[in-house]
């Protein structure tokens, strides 16, 4: 290894002709989407320049390739080659030019070189219920992730499908989809969810591991928290709307022309920790609030449970179609309206006497209450008294 | 003039702690109800002005923050209040675990719920049943506490509001814990409906002056209930007493023998 020249990115792009100013422009693209200071964008320079690329594992299993459909559109026509400059991406079966045994062969080579040094990228979920619902040359995604993961020094989950199922894992699940954190312990894991996550922010993520030799700072559920720390609906430009109530009421009225709040449609905004507003879409022109559609909190885990995309709150299953918590609730609240009236009417029914004031001092029920109270007492008292005596007694017999 | 007289006595039930709490929480579980009902579906309020010039479903969400404040500090008091108000007062009231209050509560489902006696039943604080009800809704204030705090926690620069988000993400984010919190609201509606409808219900047959209470603190029981009450209580006291002192003289006793075991095969080495 130490007699081989190191190949850094650097030296792969030059090849590829971009020019030193279109790489300076990508540092600096990627520093400042990273949150880093001047001096940050100085060290990513330094990154490119001199450590080799990253050996990279792409595997696919249950998902539809859209996170990879993503990752090869960046925004930015730079970035998209640099990516894929950037790590040496020695194994992807749908991008790849070889395919069958020599395309394994490939893997099986890279793996054992760099064993303990690659990253493992995973795209979709892993089926648990029968390895017959997604095998790759004959093995089951299981048995692959298992043996892939053994080497690999981190684990990129890309995707909601990676990361917390989508919609494989939605119910009934019923291929007993699990992703990867639930099946591969003990590994350092990233999950960079989105269903597709944003291009810019899976650049974001492999420059940063490549510039620092560390994962990003995660939260709770192992998201970058440079891109997953605020809600769609805390940084989107129709916010202003939702704080004066202006809501689009149906997709085709005078406020959707006017570019309203979308809450009312369903709009998943203020459920979702994502940056789409922030970064934005296909070389930044837009994203789904922008267009005109809601947010479908594809970054979240188990969205897909919580339908209607287009209502704000989910149906609730068990209780007939389309019902939801406020009709189930009123339907509740007028059964104990109902109920409480008839108790009233049966109350003054049964208990005439009584409200008459018919029924003289008739404390039966409490006192024998207190009959049970006390003597249950006193039961306890002598049995205390008896131990008592007991304890004199040993100690009689001791002297 | 129609009287009655029957042998009553005034008993000072509900401490003024009690009753503060009573009221400011129904006055916030009012308010957040409202607020939360509009928030999760906000009524179609046509403008033909701009943005800027509109806050109004700001002012919601605020006034349903605020009342949320006011319910979390009142709770707050009141769980101190557990340990340091009245017998009537106190946590274990909340919690059915002695074989009093199981048999008070079947007495009550039988005799006010169902009405399959004519015969009434007493309580001087709360019946066994309606304190198990509270303590289930003790249980859901804290529940809609800490789901609200969790969701207020990605808008606020508060100390706590780390903590909470991080909550938050811990249980899988805004759609489970949203969903769940918008369920409770109605538990909250429901308990309100049954628990107005049972105070007009005791003060109707039992003439107990309950509703009013809750306002200033007196209740009126028949004399044969109360004298009963203290003649427990006292047995209650005396019980508590004898364990403790049964308790302290097992150990006394223990201390002493084990020493007096102590010195023995010392004095037996000395003599050898």
């Amino acid at each position: 290894m130490d007699k081989k020249k190191i190949i850094t990115t650097y030296d792969f792009l030059k090849g590829r002709g971009i020019s030193r100013r279109d790489f300076m422009k990508f540092c600096g693209i990627m520093g400042s989407m990273l949150g880093l200071k001047a001096s940050g964008v100085e060290q990513v320079v330094d990154a490119f320049m001199t450590k080799p690329r990253i050996p990279v594992i792409w595997e696919h299993f249950q998902e539809c390739t859209c996170c990879s459909e993503s990752f090869v559109r960046c925004s930015h026509p730079i970035i998209q080659d640099v990516l894929l400059e950037m790590i040496s991406l020695d194994y992807d079966d749908t991008i790849m030019a070889a395919a069958g045994q020599q395309a394994l062969d490939v893997q099986k080579a890279s793996m054992k070189e760099n064993y303990g040094n690659y990253i493992l990228l995973v795209e979709g979920a892993v089926p648990l219920g029968n390895p017959g619902f997604c095998t790759l040359g004959g093995n089951s995604a299981l048995d692959v992730l298992v043996e892939d993961a053994r080497g690999a020094k981190a684990i990129i989950a890309w995707g909601n499908c990676a990361s917390s199922g989508c919609i494989q894992h939605a119910k009934p699940n019923p291929t007993d989809a699990q992703p990867i954190h639930k099946i591969i312990k003990g590994k350092p894991i990233v999950n960079v969810q989105g269903c597709p996550p944003i291009a810019d922010v899976m650049a974001g993520v492999i420059t940063y591991i490549l510039t620092f030799d560390k994962l990003p700072e995660l939260d709770q559920q192992l998201r970058p928290k440079v891109f997953y720390g605020r809600r769609i609906h805390d940084t989107c430009y129709r916010r202003p709307c939702y704080d004066a109530g202006l809501f689009v009421q149906s997709f085709d009225d005078e406020n959707a022309k006017k570019g309203y709040c979308l809450y009312y449609m369903g709009c998943k905004g203020p459920n979702t920790f994502n940056s789409c507003a922030v970064i934005k879409w296909n070389l930044g022109v837009s994203y789904p609030i922008q267009s005109g559609h809601g947010c479908i909190g594809c970054a979240e885990p188990n969205f897909w449970d919580y339908e209607p995309l287009y209502k704000h709150i989910p149906y609730t299953y068990g209780f007939g179609v389309e019902s939801n918590a406020d009709k189930i609730g009123a339907g509740l609240a007028g059964i104990a309206l109902g109920g409480v009236i008839a108790h009233a009417i049966a109350t003054n029914m049964r208990k005439h006497k009584m409200i008459k004031g018919d029924m003289g001092e008739d404390y039966s029920i409490n006192q024998e209450d207190t009959e049970k109270t006390l003597s249950n007492i006193s039961e306890q008292v002598e049995k205390i008294k008896e131990n008592e005596n007991d304890l004199d007694s040993d100690e009689k017999e001791q002297k | 003039m129609i009287q009655r007289s029957p042998s009553l006595r005034e008993v000072y039930v509900w401490e003024l702690p009690v009753r503060i709490f009573h009221w400011t929480n129904a006055i916030a579980i009012v308010g957040l109800c409202i607020t939360g009902y509009i928030i999760g579906n906000p009524p179609a309020i046509q403008h033909a002005t701009a943005p800027v010039d509109n806050y109004w479903f700001g002012i919601v969400r605020f006034i349903h923050f605020v009342c949320a404040m006011l319910f979390i500090i009142n709770f707050l008091v009141r769980i101190y209040w557990f340990f340091a108000g009245n017998s009537f007062a106190r946590w274990f009231n909340y919690i059915p675990i002695s074989k009093k209050q199981w048999r008070g509560i079947k007495e009550t489902l039988k005799i006010d719920i169902m009405l399959l006696s004519p015969k009434p039943i007493y309580d001087i604080g709360h019946n066994p049943l309606a304190a198990t009800t509270y303590g289930g809704l003790f249980l859901i204030m804290f529940l809609q506490s800490i789901t609200g705090m969790m969701m207020y926690a990605p808008q606020s620069n508060a100390f706590w509001a780390p903590f909470f988000q991080k909550m938050l993400i811990f249980f899988n984010g805004f759609f489970v814990v949203r969903t769940f919190h918008h369920w409770l609201m109605w538990a909250f509606i429901l308990f309100a409906i049954v628990h107005i409808y049972l105070v007009f219900y005791h003060d109707y047959i039992e003439k107990n002056g309950i509703a009013s209470s809750m306002i200033g603190g007196w209740k009126f029981i028949p004399r044969a209930i109360v004298e009963d009450y203290i003649a427990e209580e006292n047995a209650k006291t005396n019980l508590k007493r004898l364990k403790r002192e049964y308790f302290l003289s097992k150990i006394f006793r223990r201390r002493k023998r084990l020493d007096s075991q102590a010195i023995k095969p010392d004095t037996e080495n000395n003599q050898s």
